[in-house]
């Protein structure tokens, strides 16, 4: 069965598409069918170029002023239900962010319709179905859709590359549903960002991150100096030390936190719990530094050194420094 | 204030689960089972909202007979009342259909704040607060990192990819929190004796007028399950005074120095 419309759920960010948006359009242009975007910002207007250059032919746009001040979940779930009844999408592809999940999950209930959440992969050969890992990325496993349309499937970001097709700037076109007055009664007052210097975690070519086994907050210190020693390198936290207070939640790898895909990971004092592997088990290469031999994180490194980190770090900090001369 | 907590038992975080390669169902036999841990922080929140400004925290679940067990460990940490639903044809429920019997089992109580983890620690669907706040009809305030309430309005700092939005919003909501957003409190002896005494409603889906609803009319089914590739085994050093050189050695191979 070919697939009829797919649609991409875009969240955009001063005026540009975040990442996922652009990964999964990348993604449905390989199902077949039409591909459209959906939007909800003021600028969307300004995300069509980069939509189109990567496959959207249409952007459904809802550019109501209030899209910046309510919670994205109930009005763009009521939208999209408009939407979906005039256009009748099969297939709706959303990113494992807040947004995306909280549109996703309101979207699923309204509509009746089942809902895969966590996907790496999905095909489209006969049914629609989705790939997941479970029990610490242990099992693959594949689930089809087996009625209600349109089927809608979240998945965790960089499970696909990004890649242009070259193709023009998407048409726009208005979505007109009126944000509902008892969706204005929870509203953001106050967005407040974590002071983060140095590069992205999720565009970092090495990525540093430490756990439990640091023993405390201060010692991150130490992964801090390690990163400008190798340079365009950013530092990374297990859940537990975010969940503790030790570090903010931005940098977080994980089930809940970010996705990294590195060329280098290396994970200091890290168990190796799934909630953090599924988070970084992509990177090319691993090195794990651990006092404990049994911990999880050795199974996946390329490099395990079994050791005490803070003894081990600061050795390593003044052995690039000498290398990098 | 009345507060509602979903809690969910589930295959011990610490052990690998498996699944039944025939039925592509959880095997629940001789696995260890306990509260989700990410629901421990939910029923702290409840208890923290109504002891600062009164009311009662029920606690529901949906979940074979073993679920109880999660219900009574919220019993003894200080909920008020329990409800669990059980019914064999719940197996295999999908995330929409333990919404709809979470949601129509909440309806049935009543509530001015329904409190969840963002997701349970075993199937990381991350999608059933949302849906159960489409389903009763209020706003889903997720991902909230602190909650604050003056029993008509809510104050959440809700996390992002940035760091956090200040939140605002008005009863009846939900909330879904993170782990970390309080100290979930022991259930103290008292507790735990006192937990034996309080009601505890037992449903089925008929109950709540979910005939037909569960494993059999999910609209998803699995297909194919398997072992992920495995990374190739690596080499595991111990730390003999040289770690630090090897460590330089390979991150010099793979160029970034």
């Amino acid at each position: 069965m070919a697939l009829g419309r797919i649609w991409v759920f875009a969240e955009v960010l001063q005026g540009k598409p975040v990442p996922v948006a652009l990964e999964l359009l990348t993604k449905a242009r390989s199902l077949g069918g039409t591909v459209e975007a959906l939007v909800f910002s003021p600028e969307a207007e300004a995300a069509a170029a980069d939509l189109g250059a990567h496959g959207a032919e249409t952007v459904y746009a809802a550019t109501d002023q209030a899209y910046v001040e309510v919670l994205l979940g109930g009005p763009a779930a009521d939208a999209i239900a408009e939407l979906v009844a005039e256009q009748q999408p099969d297939l709706i592809l959303f990113g494992m962010t807040q947004d995306g999940r909280d549109v996703a999950g309101r979207l699923a209930a309204k509509l009746g319709v089942p809902v895969i959440a966590n996907g790496l992969d999905v095909s489209a050969d006969g049914d629609v179905a989705v790939e997941t890992s479970i029990f610490g990325a242990s099992l693959n496993v594949t689930t089809k859709f087996d009625g209600g349309k349109p089927a809608i499937a979240i998945f965790r970001p960089k499970s696909f590359a990004a890649e242009p097709s070259g193709g023009a700037s998407a048409k726009v076109v208005p979505i007109t549903t009126a944000v509902a007055e008892k969706h204005r009664s929870a509203r953001v007052v106050d967005r407040v960002a974590d002071v983060a210097s140095g590069p992205k975690l999720e565009e970092a070519p090495v990525v540093i991150s430490g756990g439990r086994g640091l023993g405390d907050p201060k010692n991150f210190e130490l992964l801090e100096q390690l990163a400008q020693a190798i340079g365009n390198a950013a530092v990374g936290a297990s859940r537990a030390v975010v969940d503790a207070g030790w570090v903010p939640y931005s940098m977080q790898v994980g089930q809940t936190g970010k996705t990294v895909k590195p060329s280098v990971y290396i994970a200091c004092g890290i168990s190796g719990a799934m909630q953090h592997t599924v988070g970084m088990k992509g990177a090319k290469a691993i090195v794990a530094i651990n006092k404990d031999e049994n911990a999880p994180i050795f199974k996946l490194a390329d490099l395990g050194v079994v050791g005490d980190v803070l003894k081990i770090v600061p050795q390593l900090v003044e052995e690039v420094k000498a290398r990098k001369g | 204030m009345k507060v509602v907590v979903c809690v969910k038992q589930i295959p011990d975080p610490n052990t690998t689960g498996q699944l039944d390669p025939q039925t592509h169902l959880l095997k629940r036999d001789g696995v260890e089972v306990v509260m989700d841990p990410g629901d421990e922080f939910g029923v702290e929140a409840g208890l923290k909202l109504v002891e600062a400004q009164g009311g009662e925290v029920t606690v529901v679940s949906m979940g074979p007979e073993r679920g109880l067990d999660a219900v009574r460990k919220a019993l003894a940490m200080g909920a008020a009342k329990g409800i669990l639903i059980s019914d064999d044809a719940l197996r295999g429920s999908d995330a929409l259909t333990t919404a709809r019997v979470l949601a129509e089992a909440i309806k049935r109580e009543g509530f001015d704040l329904v409190i969840t983890a963002t997701e349970s620690t075993d199937g990381y669907t991350g999608v059933v607060p949302q849906a159960i706040a489409e389903l009763l009809d209020v706003p889903a305030v997720t991902f909230a990192k602190s909650v604050e309430c003056d029993g008509s309005t809510l104050k959440v700092q809700r996390q992002t990819e940035a760091g956090h939005d200040v939140v605002e919003a008005s009863l009846p909501a939900v909330v879904s929190v993170t782990a970390g957003v309080n100290e979930p409190r022991y259930p103290s002896l008292k507790g735990i004796m006192g937990a034996k005494s309080k009601p505890l409603d037992r449903l089925s889906p008929s109950d709540l007028g979910l005939d037909g609803q569960g494993g059999a009319s999910a609209g998803q089914s699995i297909t194919a399950v398997q072992p992920a590739p495995e990374r190739a085994a690596g080499e595991i050093v111990k730390d003999e005074g040289d770690a630090a050189k090897r460590v330089a050695d390979f991150l010099a191979s793979k160029k970034v120095i």
